[in-house]
């Protein structure tokens, strides 16, 4: 390994100390508050409560159960999340359809070329992620050709006219549009590292195109699949802007009332507990994640 | 070889190549459009353009976001350049976590964890705040471009350079950081693009009067679909493209999912 600064052991704190210090500030603290927050009252004009009140001249706690217990209620934030939960999954499985033959043709071509197909591939993910919702808008949008071509066509079958706009269909192709990249890239990563020897010895033993595939490149591509999907997954679960675009009244997701919570309700506690909801789904599924692929290693014992 | 073209697997990545480029096709399209409707084409005109550059509002965003951008691009370079090193170096569990872990987590939760941080300790949400939360994000991406470049490098250069005689402080400043320099410069214009684009974070730690080009996008965007947002995007994106290429040309393997 490359020792980038020699000996001295305080070089050790001296690098590490002022990031780690700041993410602990600005990352792992508001975590740790939001927690905190979440057995808090909520404020009189929004906001959160003080939580240590004098009483007689006595400090107390003034910390409550409330918001966690206004969440296991009512089944209606159970149902948030299991929609939230369905539209990452479509997601992500659409994703990996469209991100497959993508990954595997850069992968099969020349090494001069594959730069050049993965920047194309990158460089519409680094454009502005409102920017390329906005260019659904203005695709799904009533006046636009796609809608009206569309209700031509189904005219014609005697259908009554759709719109596209502020609808499932429209929200899961913008979900899909703007996270395609993190499927292509691990997916890539994985492919290109794959012996194209084990291909040809198969072909010489007669397996056809299709078998070959699902025999040797699907089954090896596996952690690239993992990787990808919970690139994937969790953003999708925590969006809200999509929703809010894109998706009309049906459309709402987790991130939506989390937002109201704390923008318009302004109800902090509840948008807390929410957001530990969502903080421990995420973290579940990285941890789900590392496990397959630690499995996988395991079986395939290197 | 297995070289023989497969035409279903390049007829399918076609289509997809297709689906990520239309719809930005479509948005520079219609921001030359002389018609206020996104619909059909009428004519070509500069006007969209024209506007913007009497649009006060925009232009403070734009000044907002370039401003907010730098700053933390900078900052976030140097604690992401420090992490970076010393995740490469030592094996730290705790800053190897803290560094990944903001870079897994859904854009909303830090938005709004920072959102009670700032408000706890009465802070008044400004630039100062929107700058603290994009460092945040910022340090990982730095971390990663500098680790993945390190690990690229030849360990004998440094022993060759003690073996000569220099000192610790003298190997690092004269050999490793300029060998570092590309990943440096790589991961500080990654920290400023994705600064200038983020709209979720910055959307739950601006103020009044802190709107951001992102910002200003999504509030013009929620009233109508005017052209005049094309133009603002398509400019947004020519300053993307040409931060990203040079990026990807001081650090190709960064841009690799490596």
């Amino acid at each position: 390994m490359l020792k980038t600064v020699q000996g001295k052991a305080w070089s050790k704190y001296l690098l590490s100390l002022p990031p780690m210090a700041y993410l602990l500030i600005f990352f792992a603290a508001p975590t740790l508050i939001m927690l905190f927050s979440s057995f808090r009252y909520p404020g009189e004009y929004g906001g959160l409560a003080p939580w240590l009140v004098q009483d007689g001249g006595q400090w107390t706690f003034d910390l409550t159960l409330e918001s966690w217990q206004r969440l296991f209620g009512t089944d209606i934030y159970l149902r948030l999340f299991v929609k939230s939960i369905g539209y990452a999954i479509c997601t992500t499985l659409f994703c990996m359809v469209m991100a497959y033959p993508l990954a595997l043709m850069i992968a099969r071509s020349g090494r001069k070329s594959r730069d050049l197909l993965l920047l194309l591939v990158i460089l519409p993910f680094w454009s502005n992620f409102l920017v390329r919702i906005y260019a659904w808008m203005i695709i799904f949008s009533p006046v636009g050709a796609l809608t009206r071509i569309l209700n031509g066509v189904l005219d014609l079958f005697g259908v009554g006219p759709v719109t596209l706009m502020y609808s499932p269909t429209a929200m899961i192709v913008c979900l899909v549009y703007v996270h395609l990249p993190f499927m292509v890239l691990p997916l890539y990563a994985n492919l290109e590292k794959h012996d194209p020897y084990l291909l040809d010895a198969a072909q010489d033993l007669g397996a056809g195109k299709w078998r070959r595939f699902w025999l040797i490149t699907w089954p090896l591509s596996l952690p690239g699949i993992t990787a990808g999907s919970i690139l994937v997954f969790i953003p999708v679960l925590g969006m809200f802007a999509i929703p809010d675009l894109l998706g009309g009244t049906d459309g709402i997701m987790i991130g939506n009332v989390i937002k109201q919570q704390f923008m318009e309700s302004r109800d902090w506690p509840f948008g807390s507990v929410l957001s530990m909801v969502l903080t421990v789904a995420a973290v579940a599924v990285v941890l789900l994640g590392s496990r397959l692929s630690r499995q996988r290693a395991g079986m395939s014992g290197s | 070889m297995m070289a023989k073209k497969n035409l279903l697997l390049t007829v399918s990545a076609g289509l997809v190549y297709l689906f990520l480029y239309l719809p930005l096709v479509i948005v520079v399209v219609f921001s030359f459009n002389d018609s206020k409707l996104n619909a059909e084409w009428v004519g070509f005109t500069w006007k969209w353009y024209g506007k913007l550059l009497y649009n006060q509002e925009m232009l403070t965003a734009a000044m907002n976001s370039l401003i907010i951008a730098s700053v933390s691009a900078g900052i976030a370079t140097i604690l992401g350049t420090l992490a970076g090193i010393a995740m490469h170096q030592y094996r730290l569990r705790l800053l190897q976590m803290l560094v990944l872990a903001p870079i897994a987590m859904p854009e909303i939760l830090m938005g709004v964890s920072l959102l009670v941080l700032f408000i706890m300790v009465n802070m008044t949400l400004g630039l100062i705040s929107i700058m603290l939360a994009h460092i945040t994000f910022c340090i990982g991406f730095v971390a990663l471009a500098v680790q993945a470049r390190i690990s690229s490098l030849d360990p004998a250069l440094i022993e060759a350079a003690r073996d000569l005689g220099a000192t610790p402080w003298q190997c690092f400043r004269e050999v490793t950081l300029p060998l570092l320099m590309p990943g440096i410069l790589a991961g500080a214009l990654m920290a400023f693009t994705l600064s200038i684009d983020d709209f979720v974070i910055t959307f739950f730690t601006a103020g009044v009067g802190s709107s951001t080009l992102p910002l200003q996008i999504y509030s013009m965007v929620k009233i109508a679909v005017t052209p005049e947002v094309n133009a603002v995007s398509t400019l947004l994106m020519l300053v993307t493209l040409v931060v990203i290429t040079v990026a990807s040309r001081l650090s190709p393997a960064i841009f690799r999912g490596e």
